[in-house]
C-alpha cells in the first residue's frame, strides 16, 4: 500500500544498536516497591492500602471512581511499609504505596483481575492497562468509543521513533503472537474492519516476526514498513502515513474512524484478556552510557537506580539521564523514583550528546529550521517568542495549541532556543484561560 | 556547571533539562563558518588578483564590523556576541560590494553603520529589518558618490587579456567616456546608444566567470561564487527558493526585455546578492513560498531598475526593498496548520 509521507520531521542518529539485538531480561527484585497512584493521565487513584498490610501479586493497591483513571496493582508479594508522598520521574511528588516485597516471590502467579468474561474495556479498565507507549492514557476509555463516530481502523503503532528505545522492536519480535492477538481483540471490541500495524523500517526483524506471527494466526492484518523520520510515531502523522486521513485541528483520531494502539498495550489487552493479568509490569530498555545497556522486564515501582545497576551502572561522563526517549522524556535529578507506566526507557545521555545548556536569552535568527522540521505545519519561532513575551494570544493565533509536542523545532534550532518548552508553557497558560481546543 | 550539578549526586557532570534532550549538532556559529568558508574562494581570488588594496578593503570591512559590535556590547555591557561570527560575514559582505580601491575610511565608515546602526540599533542579531552589509554599502555610496563612482580598475594591475578587443569600440572617440567602467555600465551605454558600440554580451561570460577586474571585489569571479553558493545549498545553510527565484527572475525579465540573460546574472551584483545576501536569515522570509515570491521580488526589482533606472548596479537596492517587505510577504504565507478547519467550520464540528 501507498504509504504518505507527513511534511516536516528530523533524523536523529537513531542509537538503536546497542540494545536492539538483545532478548528481554528480568530485571533483578528490588528491595522496595514504590507505587504512584498517578502513572496516567486523568484521576489519581486513592491508596486502598495501610501501612502494615499485606499484599499479594495483582492485588489492587490504589483505585478511583472517575472514567478517565487506571487503577495500581502490586507486582510482588510484601509487606507495606508506608503510604506517603514520593517523588516520581515527572518531578511531581505523588502518594505512593511504598511496598517491602517477600524475599521468596512467586513471579509465575498472581491475583486475576475481576471482570465481566467479554467486556474488553473493562477488562482493561480493571487491568489498569494505560497506553504503553509513554503518554499512559487510561486504554479502556479508549475502547469505548463515542458513538457518533464510528471506528473503521485500528492501528498498532510499533514505529518506535524515539532514538535509544527498543522495548517496542523486541515486544514486536519476541511477542509477536500476543501483539496479533491483541490487535484482534481491541479491533472486534471496537468494531474495526481494517487492523495495520506501521513500524519504521529500521526494523526490519520486527516486521519479519510480525508477519509470521499474522499468516500462522491467519489474522487479517496488514504490516507496513514506514520510513524512518521522527516523528513517525506521533498519532496523527501516524494515521495520515497509513490511512492518508487528517485529524482535523482540537480532535480525536475517532473522528476520522481511527483508533491508535501502541504495540505494548495490544499485548497487555491480551493478557489482560486472556489470562486475567493485571498492568504489573513491562519491558523497559536502558541504554547510552551504562555499562550493559538492554532490555528489562521490570516490576512497577522499581526505582530507576536498582534498573540502572541491573545494566550494570553509569559509566563516563553522565550528562542527563532521561526517563522515556531523548526527544520528549523527562530529564531526572533524581534516580530515586520508580519506573511507571509509561516508562518506556531510561536513558543515560553523556555530557557531550546532552542539549547543551545555554545561558540567558538566545536570539531568534528567523533560518526557519523550526518551520521546516515542524510535523504540523506551524511556525514554532513564532509561538515560542510570543509565549516567551507573555503574548498568549499570539500563542493563540499561531495555533500553538496544534502542537503536538514533539520537540523537533528545539532540536534543529541552532541557537538552541528551548522553543518547545516556550510552546508548552504558552498552551497551560491558554488553557488556564480556559481557550478551548 | 557546579550549580547546576545533580542533586542527588549520581555524578557530577550530570544536569537536568527540558525535552528534547539532544540537540542537531548545527550551532549559530557553524552556519556562519560555513558561509564564511563558502565566500573564501572568491574572497580569495579576489585578494589574489587586486593585491594590498583589496586585503586593506577586506581588513578593515571585518575589523570595523567586529569592533563596532564588540564595542557596542562592552559599552552597554551586554553578553559579548562577536563569537557568533556574523560581525565576520557582513563584514566580508561589505568588503565584496565595495570597489577594491574604496578609502579605507569609507569602509571603516561602512562597517560602522553596518553593524552599529542597521543591526545593533535594532537589537543585534536576529532583529534587523534590514541586510547589516548593505545598509553599509548604501549609505557609503551615497554619502560618497563621487569618491565612489571615479574608483577605476587599479593602475598596477595588468587589464584583463582580450578585454579591449572583446569590447571592439568603434574609433569615434567615445572610448574614454567608459573606460574603466563596469561592464553593466558598458551594457547600459551601448544599450542607450542603441547598440553603437557593438558590445558582444556573450563574450562577456568568460571574464566575468573567471577574472573580472571592473566592478567591486565581489564581482571578480562569478563562478566563484556559484561555486559557494552551490556549497551552501547542498549543506543545507540556504534554502534553493531564494536564489533560484531570484536568478531565475533575473534571466526571464532581461530575456524578456530582449537582452542576453546569462550576462545579466553573471556581471553586477546578482549573484552575490542571490546567494549570499538575499538569502540572510533574519531580513528574508521565513516562510517556504514566501521565500520564492521574495527571490522573484529582488530579481524584478534589481532587473527593472538596472534596465530602466539611472545606474546599473541596483542589487543593493533590490534585497533593501525586499527586506522591507519581508514581514508582510510572510504574513500572506503563514501556512496553515495540519488538520487545519477554517474558523466557522471549527465551531461548527466543536458543537
Amino acid at each position: 500500500m501507498a504509504v504518505r509521507l507527513f511534511r516536516g520531521g528530523v533524523h536523529p542518529p537513531d542509537r538503536k544498536e546497542a540494545t536492539a539485538s538483545q532478548a528481554v531480561a528480568r530485571a533483578p527484585l528490588p528491595e522496595r516497591i514504590v507505587l504512584p497512584m498517578s502513572q496516567h493521565l486523568g484521576a489519581p487513584c486513592q491508596p486502598l492500602v495501610a501501612k502494615g498490610d499485606r499484599v499479594s501479586r495483582g492485588q489492587v493497591v490504589g483505585s478511583v471512581d472517575a472514567m478517565i483513571s487506571a487503577p495500581v496493582h502490586s507486582p510482588v508479594s510484601g509487606e507495606v511499609v508506608d503510604v506517603a508522598k514520593a517523588l516520581t520521574p515527572s518531578g511531581a511528588r505523588v502518594m505512593c504505596v511504598h511496598i517491602h516485597p517477600d524475599a521468596d516471590q512467586d513471579l509465575a502467579t498472581f491475583v486475576p483481575i475481576d471482570a465481566a468474561a467479554d467486556d474488553v474495556a473493562a477488562i482493561a479498565r480493571a487491568a489498569g492497562v494505560v497506553g504503553l507507549g509513554g503518554a499512559a492514557f487510561p486504554t479502556s476509555v479508549k475502547l469505548v468509543p463515542p458513538k457518533r463516530s464510528p471506528i473503521d481502523t485500528l492501528i498498532l503503532n510499533g514505529c518506535e521513533c524515539e532514538p535509544f528505545l527498543t522495548c517496542d522492536h523486541r515486544v514486536m519480535i519476541e511477542s509477536a503472537d500476543a501483539v496479533v492477538a491483541g490487535a484482534a481483540r481491541i479491533a472486534s471490541a471496537v468494531g474495526a474492519k481494517r487492523v495495520v500495524v506501521g513500524v519504521e523500517d529500521n526494523k526490519p526483524d520486527a516486521l519479519e516476526a510480525l508477519r509470521k506471527a499474522v499468516s500462522e494466526a491467519g489474522a487479517d492484518i496488514e504490516t507496513v514498513g514506514l520510513p524512518t523520520r521522527y516523528p513517525q510515531g506521533a498519532e496523527k502523522q501516524l494515521i495520515f502515513a497509513l490511512t492518508g486521513r487528517v485529524v482535523p485541528q482540537g480532535q480525536l483520531p475517532s473522528s476520522v474512524g481511527v483508533l491508535v494502539h501502541n504495540v505494548g498495550t495490544a499485548v497487555a489487552i491480551h493478557e489482560a484478556v486472556a489470562s486475567r493479568k493485571p498492568l504489573m509490569e513491562r519491558v523497559v530498555t536502558v541504554a547510552g552510557a551504562v555499562a550493559q545497556p538492554g532490555n528489562f522486564l521490570v516490576l512497577l515501582g522499581t526505582p530507576i537506580s536498582d534498573l540502572i545497576e541491573a545494566a550494570g551502572g553509569l559509566v563516563g561522563d553522565v550528562g542527563r539521564i532521561v526517563a522515556g526517549g531523548p526527544m520528549t522524556g523527562q530529564s531526572l535529578a533524581s534516580l530515586d523514583v520508580p519506573v511507571v507506566k509509561g516508562t518506556s526507557g531510561v536513558v543515560v545521555l553523556t555530557a557531550e550528546e546532552s542539549a547543551p545548556h545555554v545561558d540567558g536569552d538566545q536570539p531568534c535568527i528567523r533560518c526557519g529550521r523550526c518551520v521546516e522540521a515542524c510535523p504540523m505545519d506551524l511556525h514554532p519561532f513564532a509561538i515560542a517568542s510570543h509565549a516567551d513575551r507573555r503574548m498568549w494570544f499570539g500563542v493563540e493565533r499561531f495555533h500553538g495549541l496544534d502542537c503536538i509536542e514533539c520537540g523537533c523545532c528545539s532540536y534543529v534550532c541552532p541557537t538552541r532556543r528551548p522553543l518547545v518548552q516556550l510552546i508548552k508553557s504558552g498552551k497551560s497558560a491558554l488553557m488556564v484561560k480556559g481557550v478551548k481546543r | 556547571m557546579s550549580d547546576r550539578s545533580s542533586p542527588a549526586g549520581v555524578a557530577a557532570s550530570h544536569v537536568v533539562g527540558p525535552a528534547p534532550h539532544i540537540a542537531a549538532p548545527l550551532s549559530c556559529r557553524h552556519i556562519m563558518l560555513w558561509v564564511i568558508a563558502a565566500l573564501a574562494p572568491a574572497a580569495l581570488w579576489a585578494i589574489g588578483n587586486m593585491g594590498a588594496p583589496a586585503i586593506v578593503t577586506f581588513g578593515v570591512g571585518i575589523g570595523s564590523c567586529v569592533l563596532t559590535e564588540f564595542a557596542w556590547n562592552a559599552l552597554l555591557k551586554r553578553t559579548q556576541t562577536i563569537g557568533d561570527m556574523s560581525a565576520v560575514v557582513t563584514g566580508m559582505l561589505l568588503a565584496m560590494s565595495v570597489p577594491p580601491r574604496t578609502p579605507w575610511w569609507i569602509c571603516m565608515v561602512g562597517g560602522i553603520v553596518a553593524i552599529g546602526l542597521a543591526k545593533m540599533l535594532f537589537g543585534g542579531l536576529g532583529f534587523n529589518l534590514f541586510n547589516p552589509a548593505l545598509v553599509g554599502r548604501a549609505i557609503v555610496m551615497m554619502s560618497w558618490l563621487g569618491v565612489m563612482s571615479e574608483i577605476k580598475t587599479p593602475a598596477g594591475v595588468p587589464a584583463p587579456g582580450g578585454w579591449f578587443a572583446a569590447l571592439s569600440v568603434p574609433a569615434s572617440g567615445k572610448l574614454d567616456a567608459i573606460n574603466g567602467a563596469t561592464r553593466l555600465a558598458i551594457a547600459a551605454a551601448d544599450r542607450a546608444g542603441n547598440g553603437g558600440y557593438a558590445y558582444d554580451l556573450a563574450k562577456q561570460y568568460g571574464p566575468l566567470l573567471l577574472r573580472n577586474l571592473e566592478g567591486s571585489l565581489g564581482e571578480v569571479s562569478a563562478g566563484l561564487l556559484i561555486l559557494g553558493g552551490l556549497v551552501l545549498l547542498a549543506r543545507g545553510i540556504i534554502d534553493w527558493r531564494i536564489p533560484v527565484g531570484y536568478i531565475g527572475s533575473v534571466a526571464a525579465l532581461s530575456w524578456a526585455f530582449g537582452s542576453d540573460p546569462i550576462f545579466n546574472v553573471l556581471a553586477g551584483g546578482v549573484l552575490l546578492g542571490a546567494f549570499f545576501m538575499a538569502t540572510d536569515y533574519v531580513t528574508s522570509p521565513i516562510t517556504r513560498n514566501g521565500r520564492l515570491v521574495f527571490g522573484i521580488g529582488c530579481g524584478v526589482f534589481n532587473i527593472v531598475t538596472r534596465f530602466f533606472g539611472p545606474m546599473p548596479e541596483t542589487t543593493t537596492f533590490a534585497i533593501l526593498f525586499m527586506n522591507g517587505l519581508a514581514p508582510l510577504i510572510d504574513r500572506m504565507f503563514m501556512p496553515k496548520p495540519f488538520g487545519y478547519l477554517r474558523p466557522a467550520k471549527a465551531v461548527k464540528a466543536d458543537a
